[in-house]
């Protein structure tokens, strides 16, 4: 039997071309890593990949934004929803690389090991820190875990999605594993990380498989189609199936009951790198979510659905409970960012356009929050290292105004309270959802309770900074270096102007809202 | 016919020109005394207190030059409009910020402005030692600029502000000392009083509202012809509880008593002879409801009998010169309110007898405020006597004042409360004669009280002798003056603008014409029923306390006297029937909120934490453990929905 003639698949580049920078950047800086003079690497590579990302933005608008198409044999949609993603995508990941080039003005070298491949402890280890080396091979792996979320967010087939899940994921587990200090406990979180993301991929897997045995494809929309068309043989395998996929997708957003992994993994990682996660892997994430969701099985959702809204509510709830008890600010931010979780699925649960416009304005709301309060908690120091106790923090705002006001600032944005972007994205997301219905509005009415109780957390945060004696004198913030500084700032400024006027990236990401497909 | 001339005359207000056009000067030049006064801080201590006077007569000259204008209008278009701003664009409702200025607010603007400015000189030489007077001036810009918005307002909201704006430097003034306890629970209880009176007065603006769809006064008067009565009634009371608030009438009278805590020249000016009369501006300016509603306008003349009953009452028992004044002021906003009550036929009466009260009652404070300065601050009159000597000046214009409260012809009040009573005394069926009745009972005993009041000070044996033994003497010039000036207006006013019909035809635009009626008695009788009372109440005083000896201390009397001393148990009535009522309430609800609220939300939050705590423990930091959860939750959730299926 001869071969069938072999199509090349076409390719559109402008429509790829921001991801192809990322690879290049990321490629380029493997080499800058191979051959560059240890003194000027980290410079280098700081340089690279911020200009790598800005370089993909800036293509983006200019030119990808002209092509919206499928492309490569179908495997890869840009659309609306898609270029929004990748375009938040490229911007906090630029923030979270300014925030990863901070060096503390020298004082203790940054945030992430001398040698990532030296056990804790050893006299290897040792050795290094003398030497005052530095694992700039962080800034090639961020590039390479934005590749994958760009991946991620425009797969348009369960393959590709799988693909670029991997390829967000690895990076990621190596960064998990890059603390200076606490090192055994960073390393611990990220085999963790890497075990149950294992787990989780195998689900992701198994439920592709039961959809492409249900549909004959990995195609999202012959999936859509086969379930509009199916005859109701393989009907046993669809609803496993979506569900099986989707936990895939709920465990990197970090869902209850697929979120135990982020309260350790958020604390264990160097705190740039937790910054970079909560912001972007969120988003990556939840834009698979709802490509799959409303692109892929939406036609079938009376049969899931309810397994979502399930998971949404338990997510608010624990995410919010949970927070209550905390001791570590990284540990509450992380159960801070299920609860989060929980109210962007709100969002996704609405089903209509305003819904999807609710969580992308809501996703890069967050972002911005997190990324600039993560960037604070890592300049809040005691003895070199870093202060992330709770009781460190009482009394910050009487020794450092500054630094405790935008804290407390960006806390109250967490919390949704009017004049900040947090508010808004807040409305953005629930509107739809009380739109949609019944289950929506008792949903809301759940994260509404939930966002009470997270805003006690941080009110009571807020409280511990201004209203208590401080513990110890040694504890300090530090002056940021300018990257971190012009980090901290934009995402200060964006939940500032989008709180106060939200009608700008309102309308921009309604208008993005729509699936190609 | 004459309610129909006056909705006639407020529809059409012309647009400002001229002078009016600058009217809103008049609030402005003391507002920015005000806060040039408050914002400079110690810095205007020295010439701040120039400053305020000074704006107060800059204010006082845009009102003359205001007024002179008008006058040379013709009759009919002496109304005009002056809009600011647009101040409440909401959709269908829209205000403008707009003052008006017709003949009955420049009256006010003259009274308010002049005799202002007389107390902002006299309290120069009065406050000279007060470490704050800066203050004291602040607050006097303060009230004259809210004063004359409350007047200038050309709608209800805009009077609101005004009104409140009044009550606030009422209460800043009345508890200046407020180091002293008492003196700060009197501006309190002021504040409180008025509290209850300005929430009719708010509901009122609402029902207005809702009735009329707008707030100004134009809109107003043009919808209450068409309005039902019922709807005019309600807000003709809720206007009037508004109005016995702010003009301490029955039953809202218990705190301008204990207002006199306040310094004299404030006594003076707020509580005797402008924000106290706001009342009756209020009913007055409301006409075109009033008119339409009589049994709102009965609630009104009857609240002001009683009050003027009231006040006379109290005032023949108290020993404290600056109280028998107050209830003397009670009393005779209750002739204005009695006068406002009759309608058509009073409105301008009303507003007569308030002008000349606003001069006579004024002077008798100043001249209060300069016995006391004389004697250390000494008010209890059995500790005064015999002043006449040593105080030339202040007795003259004291005695000036008392001439005309008395209704002596030719002095001011002879002319207007005449007036008054001669209008109380027409009507059909028993009205008038409980009004006039009334009216005429209320002028004897003013006589009475008054003649005693002054008797007790100024003649008879002196009994002052104590320690250290005051030096009574006649202040210095800054005092003097404007005690003077008052006194020529106390003596003068009511024979140019009574007897001449000058402020009936001058305030004809606004409140109607003054019809042809005739009292049920002749006026020749009434006249001279009033003057023989007064003539009886005034021998009796100078039987009981000019001839004979004054005792020190105040005998034990007959239990009226007893009542009327501790003002016919006004306080007790409140706290009996509003205060410990309201105090059970509070605490019941107290209770409540500490038991069942507090108990609540505290419950829940525990309930929160210990619920977080018990779900803390599921992290236990083992990877095997979450994935054990993972695993559950896809086996609960895929199982959940099959059984769904």
């Amino acid at each position: 039997m001869p071969a069938a003639e072999f199509q090349a698949v076409q390719v559109d580049y402008a429509a790829v071309a921001p991801m192809l920078i990322v690879a290049a950047g990321a490629l380029v800086g493997v080499l800058v890593e191979a051959f560059a003079p240890r003194r000027s690497r980290h410079r280098i590579q700081v340089w690279l990949t911020t200009l790598t990302l800005l370089a993909a933005f800036v293509v983006l608008l200019l030119w990808s934004r002209e092509s919206m198409t499928v492309t490569l044999g179908g495997s890869v949609v840009v659309d609306g929803v898609s270029l929004f993603l990748m375009g938040a995508l490229l911007v906090l990941s630029a923030l979270a690389v300014l925030v990863m080039a901070e060096r503390f003005g020298g004082v203790g070298a940054d945030a992430f090991t001398p040698m990532g491949s030296s056990t804790p402890g050893s006299a290897q280890e040792d050795t290094a820190t003398r030497a005052g080396y530095a694992t700039s091979e962080v800034f090639p792996l961020t590039l390479f875990a934005v590749l994958g979320m760009m991946v991620f967010v425009t797969a348009n087939d369960l393959i590709t999605m799988f693909v670029g899940l991997e390829v967000l994921s690895l990076p990621l587990y190596v960064m998990t594993g890059l603390a200076r200090r606490r090192r055994l406990l960073s390393q611990e979180a990220a085999l963790k990380y890497f075990l149950l993301g294992g787990f989780s991929s195998a689900f992701f897997l198994f439920g592709a498989a039961l959809l492409y045995g249900y549909a004959g494809s990995g195609d999202l929309e012959a999936i859509s189609t086969a379930i509009s068309t199916a005859s109701g043989d393989l009907d046993g395998l669809l609803v496993p199936g979506v569900v099986l996929t989707m936990v895939g997708l709920l465990f990197k957003i970090g869902a209850v009951p697929f979120h135990s992994w982020t309260p350790d993994v958020y604390q264990g990682a160097p705190t740039p790198v937790t910054g970079f996660m909560a912001a972007c892997t969120k988003i990556a994430a939840f834009g698979a979510l709802l490509r799959l969701a409303y692109v892929g099985v939406g036609a079938n959702r009376w049969d899931w659905e309810m397994g979502l809204v399930v998971v949404a509510a338990l997510t608010m709830v624990v995410g919010a409970v949970l927070s209550v008890t905390q001791t570590d600010v990284k540990r509450l931010l992380a159960y801070s960012s299920i609860a989060h979780a929980g109210f962007i699925l709100v969002g996704v649960l609405a089903f209509s356009q305003a819904g999807i416009g609710g969580v992308l304005f809501y996703l890069v709301a967050y972002g911005f929050m997190t990324v600039a309060a993560f960037g604070i908690v890592a300049m809040v120091r005691q003895g070199g290292s870093e202060a992330s106790h709770l009781s460190q923090w009482a009394g910050l705002g009487r020794r450092h105004p500054v630094v405790a006001g935008t804290f407390a600032f960006l806390l109250l944005a967490f919390a949704g309270i009017p004049l900040t972007s947090g508010f808004t994205a807040k409305y953005a997301a629930f509107a739809p959802a009380v739109a949609s219905g019944t289950t929506g509005t008792v949903l809301v009415v759940i994260g509404v309770l939930a966002s009470a109780v997270t805003a006690f957390v941080y009110i009571r945060l807020i409280v511990l900074m201004y209203f208590t004696d401080p513990t110890g004198d040694d504890v300090v913030a530090l002056v940021p270096s300018i990257p971190s500084t012009v980090a901290i700032t934009v995402g200060v400024l964006v939940t500032v102007v989008a709180g106060i006027i939200p009608g700008l990236a309102l309308d921009l990401a309604s208008s993005a809202s729509e699936f190609l497909l | 016919m004459t309610s129909l001339l006056a909705e006639d005359s407020a529809l059409s207000a012309a647009d400002a020109s001229g002078a009016s056009s600058v009217a809103w000067l008049l609030i402005a030049l003391p507002l920015v005394g005000a806060a040039v006064l408050l914002l400079g801080g110690r810095r205007t201590d020295r010439f701040g207190p120039l400053l305020a006077t000074g704006l107060s007569w800059g204010s006082f000259v845009v009102g003359l030059v205001v007024f002179l204008q008008l006058l040379g209008l013709p009759a009919e278009e002496r109304a005009q409009d002056l809009t600011l701003w647009n101040w409440v664009p909401a959709g269908a409702f829209q205000l403008d910020v707009g003052l008006l200025v017709d003949p009955l607010s420049t009256s006010f603007v003259l009274l308010i402005t002049f005799v202002g400015s007389l107390i902002h000189v006299y309290s120069i030489g009065y406050m000279e030692n007060d470490p704050d007077k800066r203050r004291f001036f602040a607050y006097l810009n303060l009230f004259v600029a809210s004063m004359l918005l409350l007047v200038l307002a050309d709608s209800y909201l805009l009077l609101f502000v005004g009104w409140e704006g009044v009550g606030l430097a009422s209460y800043l003034l009345i508890g200046f000392w407020n180091w002293n306890p008492a003196y700060a629970t009197a501006a309190n209880k002021a504040f409180f009083v008025n509290r209850v009176g300005d929430l009719g007065l708010a509901i009122g603006i609402m029902v207005i509202f809702v009735t009329f769809g707008s707030v100004d006064y134009a809109t107003v008067s043009e919808g209450a012809a068409n309005a039902s009565q019922g709807t005019l009634t309600a807000i003709g009371l809720l206007l009037l509880l508004g109005a016995c608030g702010k003009s301490a009438q029955f039953p809202l009278q218990s705190w301008l008593g204990d207002a006199m805590a306040g310094p004299t020249p404030v006594s003076a000016l707020i509580h005797a002879a402008t924000m106290v009369t706001a009342g009756v501006y209020l009913v007055v300016r409301s006409n075109p409801i009033y008119d339409g509603a009589p049994d709102a306008r009965l609630a009104v003349a009857l609240v002001g009998a009683i009050t003027l009953l009231f006040g006379a009452i109290v005032g023949c028992a108290k020993d404290d010169i600056k109280k028998v004044l107050a209830a003397s002021t009670m009393s005779q906003i209750g002739y204005m309110m009695l006068a406002a009550g009759l309608g058509p036929v009073g409105y301008a009466f009303a507003i007569f007898h308030l002008l000349t009260h606003g001069f006579f009652k004024a002077g008798m404070f100043l001249g209060a405020g300069s016995v006391m300065h004389g004697m250390n601050d000494q008010v209890n009159l059995r500790r005064y006597g015999g002043l006449s000597t040593f105080m030339k000046i202040t007795w003259v214009t004291f005695g000036l004042g008392w001439l005309a409260i008395l209704g002596v012809p030719p002095f001011s009040g002879f002319w207007s409360k005449d007036s008054v009573i001669e209008a109380a005394f027409v009507g059909e069926g028993w009205q008038p004669w409980v009004l006039g009745g009334v009216a005429l009972l209320g002028a004897g005993i003013t006589a009475f009280y008054m003649s005693r009041l002054f008797f007790m000070t100024f003649h008879g044996e002196k009994r002052w002798e104590e320690d250290p033994e005051p030096h009574p003497h006649d202040p210095d010039r800054t005092m003097t003056v404007p005690m003077i000036v008052l006194a020529v207006g106390s003596a003068g006013l009511g024979l140019v603008l009574g007897p001449t019909g000058a402020i009936t035809s001058w305030l004809a635009p606004v409140v109607g014409e003054h019809g042809e009626e005739h009292p049920v008695l002749p006026v020749w009788l009434i006249v001279a029923l009033t003057l023989g009372l007064v003539a009886v109440g005034a021998a009796y005083a100078w039987v009981r306390y000019g001839r004979d000896l004054v005792p020190e201390v105040a005998p034990k009397a007959t239990a009226i006297t007893r009542a009327a001393r501790v003002d016919l148990y006004q306080d007790a009535v409140n706290e009996g029937l509003f205060m410990r009522p309201g105090i059970h309430l509070t605490r019941g609800l107290v209770f409540a909120d500490a038991r069942g609220v507090d108990g609540a939300v505290g419950g829940l939050a525990a309930l929160v934490g210990g619920l977080s705590s018990r779900l803390r423990r599921l992290q236990t930091g083992y990877a095997r453990s979450y994935a054990l959860t993972m695993l559950t939750g896809v086996v609960t959730v895929l199982g959940a929905l099959w059984v769904i299926q």
